[in-house]
């Protein structure tokens, strides 16, 4: 009664590049899935592209006000020199979006890295404790999802600099106040997914080994509970940006002359819109709506293919396919799940996983 | 007489994210009325996805050809379900075909009281006031044997026990008065002796409304009780159909043959324990017991200002080295919380707990962290008892580690290769992730890991019950031999009286919260004296239709007497 079954061998790994984050779930998608998926990955290409590179592309600097033949000129119409035209304050507004979108990159790191392990550790904990520290963690929270995020933001910014800021103080004005709300959102999302983990047999099991509380949570828990990280991540990059454009729109961003940010040019173009000047407002608004959309796309997408019951599938012809080996041999059979290794997703949990490949579920 | 449901060469493929698997293969059956047809086969058989399709329930990333012939019960109408349309199918269930869930806890919809629900499916095929509805939902309610119709059709499903949520969801299945009812696993989700209950009322079922019914099962005895024919799946295919009485008595497929040999008999284990018993030392009573409760209590913490529920009650044992003790109970007769109590996850609230001399009233984990080298756990579910990223060899080795027999994983891997030898495990499969093993090998390792530190005790909660009968019964068989190399007492807990009487050296019977019986197999399951004992044993069924009727007299005479 030996499971000499072994001699099959294993399923061979996929190439390593097919099993990168973004690139599996491209493969893995099909259909509307995978259109919303590249557009969203497009579009968020091109922002970090420019933002990495602004200083190659933009054809100016961003506080530029003259070139080689004399001032720009303000709201100057789109032209050869000024390919979208210039502003009310005399810059061009290409170099304006292009620069802006480094700035916008900015913030998002920052905020991110700020929130994500102070609420990924809180969560840890809290959720693997309870008791007391777990309620008041979990009340202070409460509160602060109360808390407007801009007018956090607004009250940063004053305290920080006294509300008009250069390029460190602004980006991080709107990065704090981010953070503050975001914590909550990863340490919701991590103690959840810890308290779930928690009752799991195998922390039980480690328990029962006597492994102490530090391994157990950081061996056993927090790895397991990080898989909805990625889309808390892109959802709240968007939500950066829109707090540091809404900031900028109300007159507390970054000066002009210390970083380009699209919602001090939204602020200025004011005026411009009813005055037939539509190019000042168009392009700053358009990279905020274009990359808010870019990064919820792709966020969308992840949640969607991480989810097996979301995840479309292409339609299988009649009787297509080979029936899936059941366990009646000893010991059971060495696909776990029709498809063996490759049926799963590597490294996701498997079981969410088994849920999708097996055809009966438990039975 | 024409048959009510005819399925030819039906396949089923599903699409998944390794591509097409196809589910059912080729599968031909008749069903005729007033008959009892019986599906069995393990997990990944496809009888499931076979009962799923008569009722045209199969999710969209099916894909089905052949035929599944639907008759109506007058005769008067028929439809072939693969092609019907999603109006056309909401006309046929309920009125042609029905279903019995599995979990009668999740097939009621808590908000609504159990009248709603039923009259919904009245109100749905027809025009029906509101009034006569409602007396049809009462006389159902009284047909399947619950008690004041009247009043209780106005209950919540809360309010009703597992066993009667059952019946509920059976007169929720009968109220049109359909030709064929499918029952997938109908009592898998419950105790055994409710389980009786609810096959005496498939029966009347039968005999009384004249309904057909296709039983899926794993369980023989089950279909042994219920079932006129029998179909055995494997791979997608009918193996083996044959009534019920041959293919009992005269099964000739050779996977049938093993399916049946693979079901555990209580009795089987007497003997063998009792040879146990006589190659014992002399003094080997006198040892001092690995673990002793005395008057052992567990309560759990009730909400503010309301009593705690008492989970175990005054409970004695005691294990004395190299020995096994059963212990039996149905749900919520406080079996695991005894095994978990054992092991330091719950804490002991009243009367005294020992474990390898240390006692667990009070204990701080601080002095305990000692002993667990001593103590090894097996889970329950093996689908969950491994963490999922980390490789089996590095999952066998965590306990050599926590304990410091080896700086990491890889130093232990040497011990982790023998131990998997141990439990019959190729050594390869330790650079593979639990998903890739199937339950029995998952457990096998997980026998692997409970005996890395050589344990003097091993607790095994419920190690079989989420296995199928084959991968059981060599799991089992393993369990036996390791205790037998590596002599450690062992707590085995399982609800199944014919697994524990495999094992066990003395059995003891739990019963809400209270030890009812405690004794050697022989004893226990041979005479037994409590009435719960003797009702929890006659409500096993066997699996054989002629003993089995015989067993049910039995189980009428206690019930009366009782």
């Amino acid at each position: 009664m030996t499971a000499t079954s072994g001699s099959t061998a294993i399923a061979h790994k996929p190439a390593l590049w097919t099993r990168l984050p973004i690139v599996h779930q491209v493969r893995q998608s099909v259909g509307l899935q995978r259109g919303m998926l590249v557009a969203g990955l497009v579009i968020t290409g091109v922002f970090v592209l420019s933002a990495i590179f602004a200083p190659l592309i933009a054809p100016y600097g961003y506080s530029q006000l003259r070139g080689d033949n004399g001032p720009f000129g303000a709201q100057q119409p789109p032209g050869a020199d000024h390919l979208l035209g210039t502003t009310v304050g005399g810059y061009d507004v290409l170099s304006r979006v292009i620069w802006g979108a480094q700035t916008a990159l900015f913030v998002i790191v920052v905020a991110v890295i700020l929130s994500i392990f102070a609420g990924v550790l809180l969560g840890l904990v809290s959720g693997y404790f309870g008791g007391w520290l777990d309620r008041v963690l979990v009340v202070v929270c409460d509160a602060v999802y109360a808390f407007p995020s801009l007018l956090l933001a607004i009250v940063m910014s004053i305290a920080i600099s006294g509300g008009r800021s250069g390029l460190l103080a602004g980006v991080f004005a709107a990065a704090i106040s981010i953070t503050v709300v975001f914590i909550p959102q990863y340490f919701r999302v991590i103690r959840a997914e810890t308290v779930r983990i928690k009752s799991e047999a195998f922390v039980e099991s480690a328990q029962v080994l006597g492994a102490s509380n530090s391994r157990i949570m950081f061996r056993h828990v927090l790895r397991n509970a990080t898989r909805t990280l990625p889309l808390i991540f892109t959802l709240n990059s968007s939500e950066a940006i829109l707090t540091l454009a809404g900031l900028g729109f109300l007159g507390f961003g970054i000066e002009p002359t210390a970083a380009s940010e699209w919602g001090y040019d939204l602020n200025k173009s004011i005026s411009d819109v009813t005055s037939g000047i539509w190019w000042t407002a168009l392009f700053p608004g358009l990279a905020i709506v274009l990359t808010v959309l870019g990064i919820t796309l792709v966020g969308e997408s992840l949640n969607d293919l991480a989810d097996p019951r979301l995840r479309g599938r292409r339609a299988v012809g009649k009787s297509s396919g080979t029936v899936a080996e059941t366990s009646v041999v000893p010991g059971g059979t060495l696909d776990a799940v029709p498809g063996g290794i490759d049926g799963l997703e590597s490294g996701h949990g498997s079981a969410d996983g088994d849920l999708a490949t097996e055809p009966e579920g438990r039975s | 007489m024409t048959d009510v449901l005819t399925i030819d060469g039906l396949g089923v493929s599903f699409a998944t994210d390794a591509g097409a698997v196809k589910a059912v293969d080729g599968v031909s059956l008749q069903v005729a009325p007033g008959e009892v047809l019986a599906i069995v086969g393990e997990s990944g058989s496809g009888k499931t996805v076979t009962a799923k399709t008569i009722l045209g329930l199969l999710p969209e990333t099916a894909t089905e050809n052949g035929a599944v012939i639907l008759r109506s019960r007058d005769g008067q109408s028929e439809s072939d379900i693969v092609a019907l349309t999603k109006a056309e199918l909401r006309q046929v269930r309920g009125r042609d075909v029905s279903m019995v869930f599995q979990e009668p806890s999740t097939a009621l919809n808590p908000v609504y009281t159990v009248g709603w629900q039923i009259m919904e499916g009245i109100r749905a095929h027809g025009q029906v006031g509101r009034a006569e509805a409602k007396a049809k939902a009462i006389e159902i309610l009284g047909r399947v044997g619950i008690p004041d119709p009247e009043v209780r059709v106005d209950y919540y499903p809360h309010q009703f026990s597992g066993g009667q949520k059952q019946r509920v969801v059976i007169a929720m299945a009968l109220v049109l008065n359909p030709g064929l009812i499918v029952a997938d696993e109908p009592t898998t989700a419950l105790d055994v002796t409710v389980q009786a209950e609810i096959l005496d009322l498939l029966r009347t079922v039968r005999d009384d409304f004249g309904t057909a019914i296709v039983l899926i099962t794993h369980n023989m005895g089950v279909v042994a009780d219920l079932a006129d024919r029998v179909a055995v799946m494997y791979q997608g295919k009918v193996v083996e159909e044959a009534d019920a009485h041959t293919l009992f008595t005269a099964p000739t497929n050779s996977y049938t043959k093993s399916l049946l040999a693979a079901v555990p008999h209580v009795g089987q284990g007497i003997e063998r324990a009792a040879e146990r018993a006589r190659a014992r030392p002399a003094g080997w009573a006198e040892q001092a017991p690995v673990v002793q409760a005395e008057n052992l209590r567990i309560q759990y913490p009730g909400r503010l200002g309301r009593p705690g529920f008492v989970a175990v009650d005054d409970v004695s044992f005691s294990i004395r080295p190299g020995e096994v003790l059963g212990l039996v109970g149905e749900s919520g007769s406080g079996k695991t919380t005894t095994g978990r109590a054992i092991a330091g996850l719950t804490r002991v609230t009243g009367g005294s707990l020992r474990v390898l001399g240390h006692e667990m009233n009070g204990f701080h984990e601080r002095a305990f962290k000692k002993v667990r080298s001593e103590i090894g756990f097996v889970f329950q579910d093996p689908a969950s008892s491994f963490n999922p990223l980390l490789t089996i060899a590095e999952c066998v080795a965590e306990p050599l580690v926590v304990h410091g027999r080896a700086a990491n994983p890889a130093a232990a891997r040497g011990r982790v290769d023998e131990l998997l030898e141990a439990v019959q495990l190729p050594r390869a499969y330790g650079n593979r992730y639990p998903h890739e093993l199937s339950g029995g090998q998952r457990q096998r390792a997980s026998l692997a890991r409970a005996l890395a530190l050589e344990p003097s005790l091993l607790i095994a909660d419920e190690p079989t019950s989420a296995l199928d009968v084959s991968v059981q019964a060599s799991v089992l068989e393993l369990f036996a031999e390791l205790q037998r190399e590596f002599g450690f007492a062992a707590l085995f807990i399982s609800h199944d009286l014919a697994v524990i009487d495999i094992l066990a050296d003395r059995i003891a019977v739990l019963y809400r919260g209270r030890l009812v019986e405690e004794g050697t197999g022989a004893e226990v399951l041979g005479a037994p004296k409590d009435p719960y004992t003797q009702r929890l044993l006659a409500s096993l069924p066997v699996p054989d239709p002629a003993e089995q009727a015989l067993r049910r007299q039995e189980l009428e005479r206690l019930r009366a007497a009782g």
